[in-house]
């Protein structure tokens, strides 16, 4: 037993052979243990996490805008774009005509766009509604991928394009309040890093990357019934008068919120291809004109807020003509003497310069410029324009005269429209905005209480028998208002047959709700007058914008049942 | 000792399969949970699309013309309007009302 147990034992010299060669390779494993986790660790631990884990793009959409009552009037919807990588792409001539016909187009112009500058990224078509984009992907061709974008629709179309703008191919905002609150509106993608598994399902979260910012619902002042409504009879006035352009701004009168704003010409922002910048101006915010005789009032005021004068002061208008240096002013129907208030109702242009030329020309310049003339609105929208009022020093008399009656001086229709509200909210002058309110914005004061409700009676005045504007009136309320009818400018002087004609006013005067503004921008079918051609504008949208906001008449007409009355009649039938 | 060592180990083993098994159960619940939220991005997407066509079909103009045209509706002459006021309201309103 012991003898053959130490003929088993194995001569010394092997064993620490062995032992050693045993060692000699731990070492060596070790060594390459401790080098590839020391040295080569980020680089492994990278390599072996992108078999597993991914970054996942979390899409944001732009936000929603709505009117007034949350009747959406932009939405953004995913669309698909065709993207190819010409590096990866092994398709033959066949396939090409293939995907041309489903994403409609010929195969030469593919052929064009893959076959260009070596690039990774080549867009084919974008925007393609879901279903055709799933055909793309059952062609299953290699190099040809789908991407989600998110493409801008206006279900109002023309009716709320310059109110609203557009955006472009991205979903940037390019005009209007898509501009002006793009940062709102905008999402910020995000994206996150996961696990995926061989299915490529996510089955875990590792991080968030960046979380994702969806963008923010807006809700704009307007109302889109009444913005059918102004669109739609601006539209027939337009075309009855063959007028070049127009515009009509409804402002609430105790809040300045924008109801209702509206252009002409216009055009479809759901077809971007065709949209022209001369018919994608939103002409009543930036384009300036001589707003004409609506500005008389603003002189009035000023004339009765100095005390010097008082509604019934009477100025003489005969001849009909006053002549200031070498230039002479004319009225287009000659007159006698007439009292302030019928200065405003018959719209003398020779009562409202000698008012004018009866104050010192910083008063009349302070009311204007606090009327918001020569201001910007403040309502954010891009492209404001904040229009034309000289300094007062520099005034001529001549100036002073026709300034008056609103020459020689440039102002937006929404700045006219806001001017009014100074007669419509007891001399306060109201901030305009394009979005809603949650509470009524305080105004400025800027003529007493006293004034304002002088001039808005002479206002009421211009829509009576004997005033220039009997088109204007609505049955049931009463409306107070003022035409305007001025020349265009044109180059240094003014043209002899080119008119402006606009209709400022608002009611039911007892108790202002409304403020329409209506331009007409030159107006060739025969009549001109503001009070013919553009009253009949603010009458037709006031009477329906009353009736949806169901304003109570203020003007009994013999149709007001009390309510005892009413159950009288109620137990008859 | 012995015999403390191998509860021990028997121990570590049944934790170490049951964070196995709740790591799989995890991870399932996850892929529903995407599942979900994938769903609700889709019903997002088809609600906006449901809101877009509504909004089509309830256009002013289109009502309108439905209105006046098939079922013949218009807007009521003032002579054949009857307002009807609680008396209170009324009286201030009258007291206010013609200049």
């Amino acid at each position: 037993m012991r003898n053959s147990s130490k003929s088993g034992i194995l001569p010394g010299g092997r064993s620490r052979v062995l032992a050693a060669v045993i060692l000699l390779g731990l070492i060596g494993l070790a060594g390459r243990a401790a080098y590839l986790q020391g040295m080569h660790k980020g680089f492994l631990q990278q390599k072996g996490e992108s078999r597993y884990s991914r970054v996942v793009e979390i899409s944001a959409h732009r936000g929603m805008i709505t009117d007034r009552h949350g009747e959406p009037l932009a939405i953004s919807t995913p669309v698909e774009s065709v993207w190819a990588s010409p590096k990866d792409m092994e398709i033959t001539t066949s396939q090409i005509k293939k995907l041309a016909e489903i994403i409609g187009m010929n195969s030469a112009e593919i052929q064009k766009k893959i076959e260009g500058p070596r690039r990774d990224f080549v867009y084919l078509k974008r925007h393609l509604p879901p279903e055709i984009a799933a055909r793309v992907v059952e062609l299953n061709m290699p190099g040809v991928f789908l991407r989600r974008e998110f493409r801008r629709y206006y279900p109002a179309g023309e009716l709320t394009a310059h109110m609203l703008g557009f955006t472009d191919m991205d979903d940037n905002g390019q005009e209007g309040v898509e501009l002006a609150w793009q940062n709102d509106l905008a999402g910020k993608p995000g994206s996150r890093r996961v696990i995926r598994d061989r299915k490529k399902r996510i089955v875990e979260d590792i991080e968030s990357i960046r979380v994702p910012r969806p963008g923010r619902d807006m809700a704009l002042s307007i109302d889109s019934k009444i913005q059918h409504l102004a669109y739609r009879e601006l539209k027939q006035a337009v075309e009855a008068s063959k007028s070049k352009a127009g515009g009509i701004v409804v402002l609430d009168a105790q809040t300045g919120e924008v109801l209702a704003l509206a252009n002409l010409p216009v055009y479809n922002p759901n077809n971007r291809g065709n949209i022209k910048s001369e018919r994608a101006r939103n002409r009543a915010l930036t384009d300036v004109f001589e707003p004409g005789s609506t500005l008389k009032p603003f002189t009035v005021a000023a004339a009765l807020e100095t005390g010097q004068i008082s509604p019934d002061t009477i100025f003489q208008t005969a001849p009909g003509t006053l002549t200031i240096g070498k230039a002479t002013i004319r009225d287009s129907h000659r007159e006698g003497p007439l009292t302030v208030s019928q200065v405003i109702q018959k719209s003398s242009n020779v009562g409202s310069a000698k008012i004018a030329l009866s104050l010192p020309s910083k008063t009349l310049w302070e009311i204007l410029s606090q009327s918001g003339f020569g201001v910007s609105t403040g309502s954010g929208f891009p492209g404001e324009v904040t229009g034309r009022l000289k300094p007062h020093k520099t005034w001529r008399p001549i100036e002073q005269a026709t300034m008056s009656y609103g020459h020689g001086i440039s102002v937006s229709l929404i700045q006219l429209a806001r001017a009014y509200t100074l007669f419509a909210a007891e001399g306060e002058l109201k901030p305009v905005s394009l979005l809603k309110l949650d509470a009524p914005a305080t105004g400025e004061r800027v003529i007493s209480r006293a004034t304002a409700l002088a001039v808005s009676r002479m206002l009421e005045m211009v829509v009576r028998p004997g005033g220039t504007a009997t088109r204007a009136q609505i049955s049931g309320y009463r409306v107070a208002g003022k035409t305007g009818t001025a020349h265009k400018v044109e180059g240094n002087g003014y043209a002899k047959d080119r008119y402006i004609s606009t209709f400022v006013g608002y009611a039911p005067a007892s108790s202002p709700r409304l403020i329409i503004a209506v331009m007409l921008d030159e107006p060739s079918a025969g009549q001109y007058f503001g009070g013919v051609v553009a009253a009949p504008v603010f009458s037709k949208v006031m009477d329906g914008a009353l009736r949806i906001m169901s304003v109570p008449h203020d003007v009994p007409s013999n149709n007001i049942v009390s309510f005892p009355a009413a159950r009288e009649l109620g137990g008859d039938v | 000792m012995i015999r403390l060592n191998l509860l021990l180990t028997l121990i570590l083993i049944a934790c170490a399969l049951s964070v196995v098994t709740s790591q799989h159960n995890a991870r399932k619940l996850f892929v529903e949970l995407e599942k979900e939220q994938e769903l609700a991005r889709q019903l997002a997407i088809e609600l906006g699309q449901l809101q877009l066509e509504q909004s089509t079909w309830a256009l002013q103009a289109r009502v309108e013309k439905i209105a006046s045209e098939q079922i013949r509706m218009r807007v009521l002459d003032p002579s054949q309007v009857r307002i009807i006021m609680p008396e209170n309201v009324m009286n201030t309103n009258t007291a206010g009302g013609i200049p």
